[in-house]
């Protein structure tokens, strides 16, 4: 048998030849039918969407799935208050654009009401978990779709596609259902609600890859330009209000880009002269360091950090 | 250039070594970073181990790390120049066949694990047996620990030979065996010289070679809705093939209502196409104005799916929940949900997890099912808890 591979346009061949899918296609294909899948069992479904190169994957994949129809989810973006500019304005270009209708959960809104205390150490990432899980709640989101992917750390590699959790978004390794062929079982008591991963089974390579081949416009922030930062715990971060620099750290004119964009106080820049997707994609295949290694101040706390927070109700 | 992806799964018995083998071939084909290594390091100097524990790599839990064992299935991710790979590493303790079922159930290949100086076990018949049943279309026998044998040829012949007799006897057509040592590294991504007498592949070479994912052209065509989308007064059917092909022109037929129809137009993903293959997923537009709603198969030529309201089907029982005779359930099948109920077990009084057996159910509704020695995917079901939701059986139908 002959094996074609072939990007979808395939033209009719006769009964002894096959036809295979390349990787990002059969991941794009998934991907759509997961959508496609939360649409068909799902009451009312939300997409987490930051601005971040994953949420912004996740609403292109949505927008294929349901093409020419619009999209039946909305968004929601837990906002830290620490965020890069250039990410909120890309945030309301795009929700603009598709017309899409916007729900934001403000941690900045819980530290003014006093519900929430800032950190010592001024990181917001942990601060997201309330009211991201109280928006779920007093929206009734019953389908909650998240950027995350299995090769991104090992808590996560044994996350399922359909996550369920409780009505505190607790997540219990234990509870979690087996998931066979591609049948996802969305069921869930009134309260719950079920976390939903159409990324799963993609690599940080192959995001970047199909980016580049979709020609997906992304924040600026993902490739090279001089920005002012400062060094802290190995990484370089933005100054800004949000607690940085402090004494003894002091700000310096860099050329770098942001890997993962996330809270400011914790998401650290890379030096780096990729100012192309190209460019950004050799650097990565050729990067000793794996995404959350190089930029996340808050994975290394410990061997068990994430597995910890997921149980808490973070992604 | 495009390449293709193989998903594979993994199984042995607890201590054949099977997390340092996948923590070798990470290691190896230098997928792992440095920033993981480094985490590896620590925490095997924390545990007072000498060198770096390459099983640390995939032990993913806390709970797991603790006990040393692996409690759920984990999926890994690597890639070399000629293909990217999709790992479904399984647990192999004997409790956890549900973990086996469900890592081969998306798998073209599995890897079966056996430990040189103890050979064919129990639990290796059990893992062959899963392969059989749930046809993964390729079987790899690694004999691991040939270290501790001395890498003597005749110990890997005995072990080949009586696994190849439990194969037949199960219905494997074929497996291919590779002498490993995934502690010092011999044949799991290069060939060894102190294996002289061996002539095949290492194990990574077979992975990267092994033919899978094509599609055949003759397939039958099985494309089941998903979502029925509306535009501008036009109909649009979404889904993603099970199997086969369609084209524009097709005369197809909806189930369970019979109704037929022509293909009038395809669109992949929002360009429009003449042809589209499972497992693509694409929008379908039909000649006549039909009722037709998720849940609903449509299917193209003579071959068709059986319209029925008992299903017969080989099973593993998942949850700890039993399953009985007369058990009212929901059954999963494509996107499709009915109301069944148990209606024999082949004898047996109850399933418990981890069982293998064989079910009858009767249907509220028909179903249009394939056999899934034929179609994997609209031959596969789940059988689910109507009071909580959970996930309780996973099917294969016999039909």
């Amino acid at each position: 048998m002959t094996v074609r591979t072939t990007t979808g346009a395939a033209s009719g061949t006769g009964a002894a030849d096959g036809f295979a899918l390349s990787h990002l296609d059969a991941l794009e294909s998934e991907a759509v039918h997961i959508f496609r899948e939360v649409a068909g069992e799902f009451e009312n479904p939300v997409i987490l969407f930051s601005g971040g190169k994953d949420s912004i994957l996740m609403l292109h994949l949505a927008l294929k799935a349901f093409t020419p129809a619009p999209v039946p989810f909305s968004l929601l973006h837990v906002d830290t208050g620490h965020n890069f500019p250039e990410v909120l304005a890309y945030r309301d270009r795009v929700v603009a654009q598709h017309r899409l209708r916007l729900h934001i959960a403000s941690v900045q809104d819980y530290i003014d009401r006093g519900a929430l205390k800032e950190r010592p150490d001024g990181t917001r990432n942990p601060l997201q978990i309330i009211p991201l899980t109280e928006k779920i709640q007093s929206e009734k989101f019953d389908a909650v779709f998240g950027g995350g992917r299995r090769d991104e750390e090992k808590a996560r590699a044994k996350e399922r596609v359909f996550s369920l959790r409780d009505e505190f978004s607790q997540w219990d390794p234990r509870r979690q259902r087996p998931e066979l062929w591609n049948l996802y079982n969305g069921r869930h008591a009134p309260g719950e609600h079920v976390r939903v991963f159409p990324l799963s089974n993609w690599t940080e390579l192959d995001v970047w890859q199909y980016i580049a081949r979709e020609q997906i416009d992304l924040p600026q922030i993902y490739f090279a330009h001089e920005r002012e930062v400062f060094a802290r715990n190995g990484m370089w971060l933005t100054a800004g209000d949000w607690g940085g620099p402090k004494d003894g750290e002091h700000v310096e004119k860099r050329q770098v880009r942001y890997r993962t964009v996330g809270d400011m106080s914790c998401t650290g820049a890379v030096d780096s002269d990729a100012d192309t997707i190209e460019k950004v994609i050799t650097e990565i295949a050729a990067s000793r360091l794996t995404e959350r290694g190089a930029t996340r101040a808050d994975d290394k706390l410990s061997e068990a950090a994430m597995e910890d927070r997921k149980r808490e109700g973070y992604f | 250039m495009t390449i293709g992806t193989l998903r594979f799964a993994t199984a042995g018995s607890v201590d054949d070594g099977k997390s340092t083998l996948v923590g070798r071939l990470l290691h190896d084909s230098k997928s792992v970073l440095a920033d993981q290594l480094e985490a590896v390091e620590r925490a095997s100097q924390t545990r007072g181990q000498e060198g770096p524990d390459l099983a640390l790599l995939t032990d993913g839990l806390r709970a797991e790390r603790e006990q040393g064992i692996t409690i759920d299935v984990a999926y890994r991710y690597f890639a070399t120049p000629k293909r990217r790979f999709i790992l479904a590493d399984t647990p192999g303790h004997v409790q956890y066949t549900r973990n086996m079922v469900t890592g081969a159930s998306t798998a073209e290949l599995a890897i079966i694990l056996v430990d040189a100086r103890n050979g064919v076990v129990e639990q290796t018949r059990r893992h062959a047996a899963i392969a059989a049943l749930l046809r993964v279309p390729h079987v790899v026998l690694a004999v691991n620990k040939m270290d501790l044998v001395g890498y003597e040829e005749k110990e890997f012949r005995r072990i080949t030979e009586d696994f190849a007799r439990y194969a037949g006897e199960l219905g494997l057509a074929s497996f291919t065996p590779i002498p490993v040592s995934a502690l010092a590294g011999d044949n799991v991504v290069e060939r060894s010289e102190r294996t002289d007498w061996y002539d095949g592949p290492a194990l990574l070479e077979f992975l990267e070679t092994v033919p899978v994912g094509a599609e055949a052209a003759d397939a039958p065509a099985r494309f089941p809705v998903q979502y029925v989308l509306r535009h501008e007064g036009v109909r649009y059917y979404a889904g993603q093939l099970a199997s086969g092909a369609l084209r524009v022109g097709d005369r197809v037929t909806v189930h369970p209502s019979g109704e037929t129809s022509t293909v009038t137009g395809i669109d992949v993903l929002g360009r429009e196409a003449e042809t589209a293959f499972a497992p693509q997923s694409l929008t379908v537009r039909l000649g006549d104005q039909l009722d037709v709603s998720r849940g609903d198969m449509i299917t193209a030529g003579t071959d068709v799916p059986v319209l029925t309201q008992e299903v017969r089907a080989a099973v593993c029982h998942l949850a700890d929940r039993p399953l009985r005779v007369g058990d009212r359930v929901l059954l999963r099948h494509t996107t499709r949900t009915v109301r069944a109920r148990v209606a024999g077990l082949d004898g047996a009084a109850e399933l418990t997890a981890n069982d293998l057996g064989r079910v009858v159910l009767r249907t509220a509704e028909p179903v249009a099912i394939d056999a899934y020695g034929a179609v994997r995917r609209t031959g596969s079901f789940l059988l689910i808890d109507p009071s909580d939701g959970s996930t309780l059986t996973a099917g294969m139908a016999e039909v």
